[in-house]
This record gives structure tokens, C-alpha cells and sequence, in this order.
């Protein structure tokens, strides 16, 4: 098994056409990803990467049947095409885009947790199943199919996790990539319960930041939900207070959010800290060998 | 992004809240001019700076004629002020915030943000205003109230008066608070803010609700709709390297220590801080070049992080994914050659074709270190570094 993704996936593209969709669905048809088409208002009938392009979800669910999409369009679009998505039907959206307003997510949320949709992101890499199925950014070559349920806020720091469990020979089960923003559309907590109950995860890797508390709400889920080990690195230790690094949710505000208050409590809750960056993969190993 | 106090009080009379009537200056010589306009026999004037404790600072005064507020113009204008929540260079002033005199009967606490465990915007209030509110919330948790608002339903009354009980408001004023509490959640998400606050919100000597401060953080992501608010920007209130950074689209931070960093992620770069840490050097700064790395955006990055004097060294720690790490290593190269680097750099590639982006280091002729693991990427960093 894995979680939320694999081969049964049918995807479909929102901003299919666009440069950044164009480059990353070549590659994750490349890696085998079934995209059933595409979506461009006033594109429709087109083709395009041999696909269909239609002109709005409605269009594609009639003709292609998806069961999942993956959003590329610019912040200011993005709260249209996830209610768009989400109102038609889809149950898993994907969200890849940076910088949309708090605002129209706080919106997107409470709509999307009432139609009972998934949605994963904004500003994340995606979600990838290795071997069968990958809908987002991620590079698919440093992936390996295996044990290891990867959650993270962050890109790179993903990438970073999956490199090392592969070089290891672990693998990973699914990885999933929560997102930077305030307001995320799924939490930790979501992905873990996913993980806690998928038969393939052996442990799970939680790749968490300064600023908020999705951290500190974890850990209190782990002590109680969670029987599978959960290894976790916290990046910004060094960060300073009040300063935004980079993502839109990595801040230190009014002394809240910081690393060393997250690493205390996910200790104090059982969770296996790796103290640094490099030995992510090291730890899961120690981990998983005694 | 933030807002001056007498940009925040404009927004404040757009949405009908009580403000002082008031006049910004930003030359000493409009200063008497602005106390005659307003009116009265006493003025408060105010440092405008992006901080807050500016009163204990210095940077806030009563004054009973013009000429004082000319001779304060002229005292703060185009000085720092130094307040505990500035560093130790302070912000510029480069206006005056000119407002009549306020008589206060009692001072409360006002504000809103965006709640990000229970995903509302949520009022915080307190009795207790004028001070810092984490020491109330520290100290007397009782006196605070912390109020989710339900988006789809902003004529919320009930919640308007939750709050106000806290405040120990009396009848009038909580038909005053009714409609502010309104007005402010519009303000909010009409002008995409993340922070609002009032401190102090007073009660005046006739009974009335009165904003007498006003703090405002706006969502850097939705300035795009914001055309308004994007004018109110202060570059001077920003460090001036990340001013520039931002200008050119990358995200910058300077820190104390003396290892430039160059990272492609968010987060990567936060851990990159952190490994440099962890081996026992000091990072100069937080830097994510972002996920395309290209030769441009690579070399404007060299020319921020060369600007810190203190960087002694600088490490460049890029996780190719989507992009090769070929194309970025010739970018790295031919950024170094342009910006004409004097001070060793450190190159770790890893990912899509790392291999041929190590050769392609190896071989360009200049002084790189290129290390394909992190771990000795960063000893050898914080070896050079001393």
C-alpha cells in the first residue's frame, strides 16, 4: 500500500498548459503518472502532451473521469481552481503554487473540510508514491519504493529526507509535502494518521519548521495515536525572532514557534529527533535497527 | 509588510474607526503649520518607525505650543531611534505623526490575527492595555480574551460582546464596540492583513472608545491586489540588504556570523544554517535563491551576501531537483568569474546529474571547494571561516 497516491491515481492538470505545467507534467508522465488531461480555460479541445485539454473540471470529470488534481496556476487563480476542482468533485487537490493569500485560504479551507475534499499544499513539492505515481515538482529519480512515510513543510529539506532513506536502502512508502503557508490544507496530523494506518510504512520521517505550532500539535497526536516510529528534524534553530524565512509560516512571533520549543515536546512525546540535517537518515537507521 | 502608525489610522478613518485628528510631517518646517491646522493648545507627536516602545525611546512627547513640535521635528527627523525592539542601530524616522491631545480614563488592549491552529482570524482583548501583552498573558491570563471569528458570518454581535465583557465595557460603550469590532474584520479581510492592533484602545475622559495606536501587518502575498497599500511601503524601515534581496525576488536574511550562505529552498537554507551551527561556525545570513538557480539570480545572490564585510566564506548548498546540476554549476562558475569573488567558496551539488556539475567546478580554474557531501561541505565551510 502506500498512502493517497498510487497507480489507480487518474490526474488531471490545472494550468496544464502553462510553462510550469507543461515542464512538470512531461516529467511525471515520464515517471509514469497517469494524467488523464489537462485544464486551460479557452483551451479546450486542444491537445496537448497527447492529452485532452478542457476548459473547466466539470468538462474533464464528464470525459476522463480523474480522481485527483494538481494545481499550477498563479497565486491569484489558485482559490478559484481548488473550489473549482473541489465543487466538481475531485477529492484530492494538490496544490503546488506559492503565494496565496491567507485570506482566500482561510476561505479554501473551511470549504474544502466541508465537501470532505483532500487538499495538500499550497506552496509544496507534492505528493509522491515511488514507482507508481508522482504529482508535484519533486526530482523522481532520488526516490525508491520502501518503508519510510516522509512528511514535511519544506521542499529541499524533502528531498534532502528521501536522499538520504534511499542511499540507506529504506526507500519510502509515500512522501508528502504539507506545504510553507499559515494555512495549509492538511496538517501533519492528517498525514500521520494516513501513515499510522498504511500496512507498507514501517516509520515515519516529519520534516517540520519554526513558526506555528503544527509541530507541538503533532507531537501531542504521536504520544497518543501513533505506534510506528516517528523520526523528526526541525530546521531554524539559528533563525532570529520576527524575521520571515522565506516561507509565508516560518516566523518566530512574539517568542512562539521556535525550534527549541517544538524539538523539547516532540521529545517529550516519544518522537526521535535527529539533531541535525545530515543525519536524518542515520537516525531512521538507529531507529529501525534496534 | 508593515504599515507606519499614521498609515494604520488612515486605514482606521476609511472604515469609520475612531482616530485623533491628526497631520504626518515630514519636514520640521510644515511642524507649526500642522499644530495650527489641528487645533487646541496641546499635540502629541510621534516618531513614525516600524517599532513598537517608542514612548520610553523618546520618540513620543506631549507638547503645549508649535514650536515644540518644530523643535521635536527637528530632533528626530532623519535620526534613528533606538527602541527595545529595534537593534542596536534603530530605525530611521523620517516622519512626524502630529495628533491632538487624548484625555484617557482607561486604557485597553485590542487585536486580530490570523489564528493559525484553529484557522479563523481570532480578537484578542484585554483590560490590561498599553503594556506588552504577553506579560499579561503571562501573568494574569484571566484579564485576556482570545475570540475566533466565523467568516461566514461577520455581523456576529455575540462576539462583539463576548469581548466586550472582558473589556469591562458599559452599555454605551459596547454599542460603540458592536460596529468597530465590524468595521475592523472588514478592514481585514478586504485589505488581506495578518495583524492588527490596537494598543493602546482607550476609553476617554466623555466615556468613548478611541484608537490610539494602530499597528498593521499587511499579507505580503495578496499585495498584488493591494495597489494602495503597496504604495505606503518604507524601504527605509528594511534592512538594506534585504531590501535589495527582495527587490530582485530572493529571500534574505542577515545574521551575526561570518559564513555566507547560498541555498536553493526555504527550508534547505534554514538547515543549511543550522548544519553551519552544529559544526561550530556562524551563518551570515539566510538565503534561498529559489528553486531555478539560475546563473542571474545566482550571481545578484553573490552580490548580496559579498555586500555583509563580515563574510569570510561562503557556501553554496544546492539540492537540484527538477534542475540539473550541470546547468547550475556552469551558473555558479560564471557568477563567480563576473562578481570577481575574493574569499574561498564552498559548492555542495546534489541531485539530477551532480556528478558532471563536480566536474564541471572542479575544472573551471577558479577557487571553488566543491564537496558533494553536506557534512564536510560544512566543516570545510567553518574550517575557512576561522
Amino acid at each position: 500500500m502506500s498512502i493517497l497516491v498510487n497507480k489507480e491515481t487518474r490526474l488531471l492538470v490545472q494550468g496544464f498548459t502553462g510553462s510550469q505545467g507543461t515542464l512538470h507534467s512531461e516529467q511525471s508522465i515520464e515517471y509514469g503518472t497517469n494524467i488523464v488531461g489537462g485544464v486551460t480555460p479557452g483551451k479546450g479541445g486542444q491537445t496537448h502532451l497527447n492529452r485532452p485539454v478542457f476548459n473547466t473540471v466539470q468538462d474533464a470529470i464528464k470525459e476522463e473521469e480523474p480522481n485527483a488534481s494538481i494545481i499550477f496556476v498563479p497565486a491569484k487563480f489558485c482559490k478559484d481552481s481548488i473550489l473549482e476542482s473541489a465543487e466538481a468533485g475531485i477529492k484530492l487537490i494538490v496544490c503546488i503554487t506559492e503565494g496565496v493569500p491567507t485570506i482566500d485560504m482561510l476561505e479554501v479551507k473551511k470549504r474544502v473540510d466541508a465537501l470532505g475534499v483532500r487538499l495538500i499544499g499550497p506552496n509544496c513539492p507534492g505528493v509522491i508514491t515511488p514507482g507508481e505515481a508522482k504529482l508535484g515538482i519533486m526530482p523522481g529519480n532520488i526516490h525508491k519504493p520502501g518503508s519510510i512515510g516522509i512528511i514535511s513543510r519544506s521542499g529541499t529539506l524533502t528531498y534532502e529526507a528521501v536522499k538520504q532513506t534511499t542511499d540507506l536502502g529504506f526507500g519510502q512508502s509515500s512522501c508528502v509535502g504539507i506545504g510553507g503557508d499559515p494555512i495549509p490544507g492538511s496538517s501533519f496530523i492528517d498525514m500521520l494518521k494516513l501513515f499510522e494506518d498504511d500496512d507498507q510504512t514501517k516509520a515515519i520521517v516529519m520534516v517540520g519548521e519554526i513558526g506555528g505550532n503544527a509541530e507541538e500539535s503533532a507531537a501531542e497526536f504521536i504520544q497518543s495515536n501513533v505506534t510506528k516510529p516517528v523520526i523528526s528534524y526541525i530546521a531554524g534553530q539559528t533563525a532570529p525572532a520576527g524575521k520571515r524565512m522565506g516561507h509565508a509560516g516560518a516566523i518566530i512571533a512574539g517568542g512562539k514557534g521556535t525550534a527549541e520549543d517544538k524539538i523539547k515536546k516532540l521529545r517529550e512525546s516519544g518522537v526521535h529527533i535527529a539533531d541535525n540535517l545530515v543525519s536524518i537518515g542515520s537516525k531512521v537507521s538507529e531507529i529501525l535497527k534496534s | 509588510m508593515n504599515l507606519h502608525e499614521y498609515q494604520g489610522k488612515f486605514l482606521f478613518a476609511q472604515y469609520n474607526l475612531p482616530v485623533s485628528k491628526g497631520k504626518v510631517i515630514f519636514n520640521a518646517s510644515d511642524a507649526e503649520d500642522a499644530c495650527n491646522e489641528i487645533g487646541g493648545s496641546k499635540w502629541v507627536v510621534k516618531a513614525q518607525v516600524h517599532a513598537g516602545g517608542r514612548g520610553k525611546a523618546g520618540g513620543v512627547e506631549l507638547i503645549d505650543s508649535a514650536e515644540l513640535a518644530t523643535k521635536f521635528a527637528e530632533k528626530w527627523l532623519g535620526k534613528r531611534l533606538v527602541t527595545y525592539q529595534t537593534d542596536e542601530n534603530g530605525q530611521l524616522v523620517n516622519s512626524i505623526l502630529i495628533e491632538e491631545c487624548t484625555d484617557i480614563s482607561k486604557e485597553l488592549y485590542l487585536s486580530a490575527v490570523i489564528d493559525r491552529d484553529s484557522q479563523k482570524i481570532v480578537f484578542i482583548g484585554s483590560s490590561e492595555g498599553g503594556v506588552n501583552i504577553e506579560d499579561v498573558a503571562k501573568n494574569s491570563p484571566e484579564k485576556i480574551i482570545y475570540q475566533g471569528i466565523d467568516l461566514d458570518n461577520l455581523n456576529n454581535q455575540e462576539d462583539a460582546i463576548s469581548i466586550a465583557k472582558v473589556l469591562r465595557l458599559d452599555d454605551v460603550q459596547t454599542k460603540q464596540f458592536i460596529p468597530m469590532i465590524e468595521n475592523l474584520l472588514r478592514l481585514f479581510v478586504e485589505k488581506d492583513l495578518c495583524l492588527l492592533e490596537i494598543n493602546p484602545l482607550v476609553i476617554n475622559k466623555n466615556g468613548d472608545l478611541h484608537c490610539l495606536d494602530a499597528k498593521i501587518n499587511i499579507d505580503s502575498n495578496a499585495l498584488y491586489r493591494q495597489p494602495d497599500l503597496q504604495e505606503m511601503y518604507d524601504e527605509t524601515q528594511e534592512d538594506p540588504q534585504e531590501a535589495e534581496a527582495a527587490k530582485s525576488d530572493l529571500s534574505y536574511v542577515s545574521l551575526d556570523g561570518n559564513i555566507g550562505c547560498m541555498v536553493n529552498g526555504a527550508g534547505l537554507a534554514m538547515g543549511t544554517m543550522d548544519t553551519i551551527k552544529f559544526f561550530g561556525g556562524n551563518p551570515a545570513n539566510f538565503l534561498d535563491v529559489g528553486g531555478t538557480a539560475t546563473q542571474e539570480r545566482v550571481t545578484k545572490a553573490f552580490k548580496i551576501i559579498l555586500k555583509d564585510p563580515e563574510v569570510k566564506v561562503v557556501l553554496v548548498n544546492i539540492f537540484g531537483g527538477i534542475v540539473r546540476c550541470d546547468l547550475i554549476a556552469e551558473g555558479v562558475v560564471a557568477a563567480i568569474k563576473e562578481v570577481d569573488i575574493k574569499i574561498p567558496v564552498v559548492v555542495r551539488l546534489e541531485g539530477n546529474n551532480a556528478d558532471l556539475g563536480a566536474n564541471i567546478l572542479s575544472e573551471a580554474n577558479i577557487s571553488i571547494h566543491s564537496i558533494n557531501d553536506l557534512e564536510e561541505a560544512a566543516n570545510k565551510a567553518v574550517e575557512l571561516a576561522k
